[in-house]
This record gives structure tokens, C-alpha cells and sequence, in this order.
């Protein structure tokens, strides 16, 4: 039994039932999932989360399904890791990096589709597909194969061979379109009109789907013994995660599970290539302009971000900031992130560092400020991001003497040892 | 001068489920309002007050989104298709 009571337009406020509905018939507003706050606030407590599985599903109450037997590959409840050097480095005091890279499919996207999977065999729908960027076909394919449900996951012609390999390894179809991520998010949305019988899970159960993400708050709350930050800093892509982010630690507190109203600090990182967001913050526009990617960070490559307008107010009434970063400090935020913590993180990893470090050092992320930083998608998977610049520090023949040649082994010059 | 006008689900109640149709018109303001004296209803669902295209409503004009191009004053061309799609998609 859940605790959704209905679906209600964000723009104009029409109430729905709670169906494969996505988009309000009226005037096109994202449909939002509503819940019986009252009766979560006399009846969810901390214990009985903390009694539940190691996935999302401890959380299950706050998401829109309720299944005794979930779509699961072990989504969520990843590590909250103390980052320590990082933190010196950009001379920041207390900060958070939630390694959102152990996911079973290496990025975030398993928490929103194993919601939306399980929502859509509620529903009755046998076929799941997307509009995906790369991680979101992955968890897709995954999750269908796991649940026995037929895939068709549609993506950029151009995505990293690691994303395309990972993704048609499931037996899945993959469909790869001649244009750009939103040139394939327009084909989907065209086609829920023409195929009802497939679950998009980012078009027609998006409602569903992305209220996967407050997982995302639910947990820092959680590992952080029932508090929240003071700042998160959150990647930038339609806008969904940092909206439900934001949800989240809200929604906390609506429930009774945090004794105070929460007051985070919201803050978004875009690539420069693709920055529609963090442009309309930087000229205090309202209105988000439509952009055409061009970043190395192709999990953030949105150019018509669907929830950018609320990522931009999310932002503001938080007193955060967005910031954008060039293709050479994505990289640099990869490299720093991985020196640093020991932690690799693919492109959309290195926007969200790059733009921590910027925001620290314009005073935006403060030292005397608790920070989380959203890394939420694993290195391995844009690699080619790397190989020009990252590799041997020597190759050499197998002999002492080639080893000798190389490297000083006596000198103070021993690559960082001494 | 003809365009070919697709239809999104969430509109079809007003054009007895067709999913595509012919409109005329020379500019993408135009199609749309001889779309809404055929359909009625229809630019109550595309228009906000102040007469622009709501937020979450993306036309394109043989796929390119007209916010690329003059908005609805985008001229059209007889043959081509224009579609009108919900912008909650994605990501």
C-alpha cells in the first residue's frame, strides 16, 4: 500500500489519478506525484527506514510504488565518503562526496529506473525504453533484463563506445539516432503519441521515474544522522536530479523526520558546452534559451534542459549558485577527484568537482559551510575522455637497468614518494 | 501554402484523435491559429495570456525547435511538417 493520493500539473495545479499520465492535458505542465503527508507524518519513522533494505527501497514509502518485490539491481544507499584532501585542496572545511559511481550500473540513473520500471509493470506496460545520454540507456537494459521486460533505449549516435557496449551487453534494442541527445528526446516524446503501449521511462512515467532522485537527499540525510547539509552541489543536466534534490530534503522534514525546517543550499554545475541553466543564473534571465551541445561531459549534453526553469528556481530560493566549466577543467576535476579520494568519476563527475572548486573559490561554497558534492556516474565510462592525457608515467623493458634508466630510484625525484 | 501539422496525444481529444493533419498558413503563428478556428480549444492549450507559447509546449518546424529559429513568426513552406510536442521529457 503507498501513500500517493494522486498526480497534480506543477503550472496550473489540475489534479490526475495516478496512471501513465506525464504531462497535464490542459496546458503541458510536468505532472507531480502527490503524497498523504498526514499520514506519512503519523506513521514513517527513522527506525523502520533504517530497518529496511540497503537499496532506495528502505525509502520506499516516500516513492511512488509500492511492490513487496521491486524492479532491483541494488540501487542506492551508496558511500557518503568524508573527502578530507579534497576539501584542503579547495580550502573548504567540512565536505561530503556521495559516490554515486557505486551504483550497479555505475551512475545514478539505477534509482530512477528501478522506481519507474516498477511503476510501469504496475501500470501494465511490457516495454521499457528512453531517450538516454548513455547512463540511462545502461540502467535500462539492465533493469529490463533483470525484470524479463523487452527494451528499446534510444541514444546519440555519437555516446562513448563504453556507454553503447554497456548498454546492448543486455540483449536490449539500442537504437542509435543521427543527431543530438534533444533531436532523440523529441523523437521519444513523438513517439509515447504513437507507441502508449511502451514505458518511456523518461517521457510518459517521468512523473514516477524521477522521483527516484529524492533518494539522493533521503540518503545524506540519513548518513548524515538525520541532518542536512548547509550546501550540495548537484550536475546540471535536465535539471530533474537538482529539483528532487532539493524535494528531498524538504520532504523530510513535511514528514516529521527532521525536527526543523530544512534550509540547503542548492547549487548546479553545467559544462560550458552546454550551459543553458547556469546562463539564464549567470544574466537573471527567467526564461532557459535552448542550446546545442558541444562538451566532452555527454551525460550533461542537454541543450533543452525539460526541468531547467525549476533548477533555476530551486537555486534561487536556496541562495545557491550554478556555475559552468571548460572541457579542460572537467578534466582537472576528474584528475582532482581521483588524486584526491581515490574516487573516478566519469565527465558529468568532473563538471560537478570542476564547478565545486570554482564556486569555492569565488566564496559562493563557503569553509564554514557543510558540503555534499553529487558525483554520480563512474569514470570507466568515459574513459576516451582521458586517453590522450592519462596513462604510464614509463614504459620500459623488464630489466633493472631499464627501470634504473627511468626512474632516479636514490633521487628526491621519485615521482611524488619521497 | 500547406503544412503537415502532427497531432500529440494530449491533443487529440480536440481533433477526434487524428494524429496528423493538414493546416494552412505562411508563418507558424498562423498554422496554429487556423489549427484553433478548425479545432476549437486549441489555442487556449498553446497560448499563455500574453499570447506566447506556454513553457512546456515545443513547436519544430521539420525538427528544428523554433526557439532556433523566428518563434512563430518562423515562416513555413508548403510540404513541411510542424510538430507540436511536450516539452516534459527527458533528462
Amino acid at each position: 500500500m503507498d501513500y500517493v493520493t494522486g498526480l497534480r500539473c506543477r503550472e496550473c495545479a489540475r489534479s490526475y489519478p495516478a496512471e501513465a499520465l506525464h504531462v497535464c492535458d490542459y496546458c503541458f505542465g510536468p505532472l507531480e506525484v502527490v503524497y498523504d503527508y498526514e499520514r506519512l507524518r503519523s506513521e514513517l519513522t527513522t527506525g523502520q527506514i533504517a530497518a529496511g533494505p540497503h537499496t532506495i527501497w528502505r525509502y520506499a514509502p516516500l516513492l511512488p510504488v509500492a511492490d513487496p518485490a521491486p524492479i532491483d539491481l541494488g540501487a542506492g544507499f551508496t558511500p557518503l565518503v568524508r573527502a578530507e584532501r579534497l576539501a584542503a585542496e579547495l580550502g573548504l572545511g567540512e565536505l561530503w562526496v556521495k559516490n554515486d559511481t557505486a551504483n550497479p550500473t555505475g551512475s545514478f540513473k539505477d534509482r530512477v529506473v528501478s522506481v519507474a520500471l516498477t511503476k510501469a509493470r504496475q501500470l501494465g506496460f511490457k516495454v521499457a525504453a528512453c531517450a538516454s545520454t548513455g547512463n540511462l540507456a545502461n540502467s535500462v537494459a539492465a533493469h529490463a533484463a533483470r525484470a524479463g521486460m523487452a527494451s528499446v533505449v534510444f541514444i546519440p549516435k555519437d555516446l562513448e563506445t563504453a556507454k553503447v557496449v554497456t548498454t546492448a551487453v543486455y540483449g536490449g534494442h539500442v537504437v542509435a539516432v543521427d543527431g543530438t541527445y534533444d533531436d532523440v528526446n523529441r523523437l521519444c516524446a513523438e513517439l509515447t503519441s504513437e507507441r502508449p503501449d511502451w514505458a518511456f521511462v523518461n517521457v510518459n512515467v517521468r512523473t514516477y521515474y524521477s522521483e527516484g532522485s529524492k533518494t539522493l537527499a533521503f540518503e545524506v540525510a540519513e548518513q548524515l544522522g538525520w541532518q542536512v547539509p548547509d550546501h550540495v552541489v548537484v550536475p546540471v543536466a535536465s535539471g530533474s536530479q537538482l529539483v528532487k534534490v532539493a524535494k528531498g530534503f524538504q520532504e523530510l522534514y513535511d514528514v516529521g523526520l527532521l525536527p526543523e525546517e530544512p534550509h540547503v543550499r542548492v547549487s548546479g554545475a553545467q559544462a560550458a558546452g552546454c550551459a543553458p541553466v547556469a546562463r539564464a543564473f549567470a544574466d537573471g534571465a527567467d526564461a532557459i534559451r535552448p542550446v546545442r551541445p558541444e562538451t566532452i561531459a555527454k551525460s550533461l549534453a542537454i541543450g533543452n534542459p525539460a526541468d531547467g526553469w525549476y533548477a533555476l528556481q530551486a537555486v534561487r530560493s536556496s541562495g545557491g549558485a550554478l556555475a559552468a566549466v571548460t572541457d579542460a577543467e572537467i578534466l582537472d576535476g576528474i584528475r582532482l577527484l581521483a588524486r584526491t579520494e581515490g574516487i573516478f568519476a566519469e565527465t558529468a563527475g568532473g563538471v560537478t568537482i570542476a564547478t565545486l572548486a570554482k564556486l569555492a573559490a569565488q566564496g559562493t561554497v563557503r569553509a564554514d559551510e557543510r558540503v555534499v558534492v553529487y558525483v554520480t556516474g563512474h569514470g570507466l565510462k568515459t574513459v576516451e575522455a582521458l586517453v590522450d592525457s592519462t596513462g604510464p608515467s614509463a614504459t620500459i623493458a623488464p630489466t633493472l637497468e631499464a627501470f634504473a634508466a627511468a626512474v632516479d630510484i636514490e633521487g628526491a625525484t621519485f615521482w611524488g614518494a619521497s | 501554402m500547406s503544412v503537415r501539422v502532427r497531432i500529440p496525444a494530449q491533443l487529440r481529444t480536440l481533433t477526434a484523435g487524428t494524429g496528423e493533419l493538414d493546416v494552412e498558413g505562411t508563418t507558424v503563428g498562423e498554422v496554429l491559429k487556423a489549427l484553433d478556428a478548425a479545432h476549437g480549444g486549441m489555442a487556449d492549450r498553446l497560448f499563455d495570456e500574453s499570447g506566447a507559447l506556454r513553457r512546456f509546449v515545443n513547436v519544430f518546424v521539420d525538427d528544428e525547435d523554433v526557439r532556433f529559429l523566428d518563434g512563430l513568426a518562423t515562416e513555413v513552406r508548403d510540404g513541411q511538417t510542424l510538430s507540436i510536442v511536450p516539452a516534459v521529457a527527458g533528462g
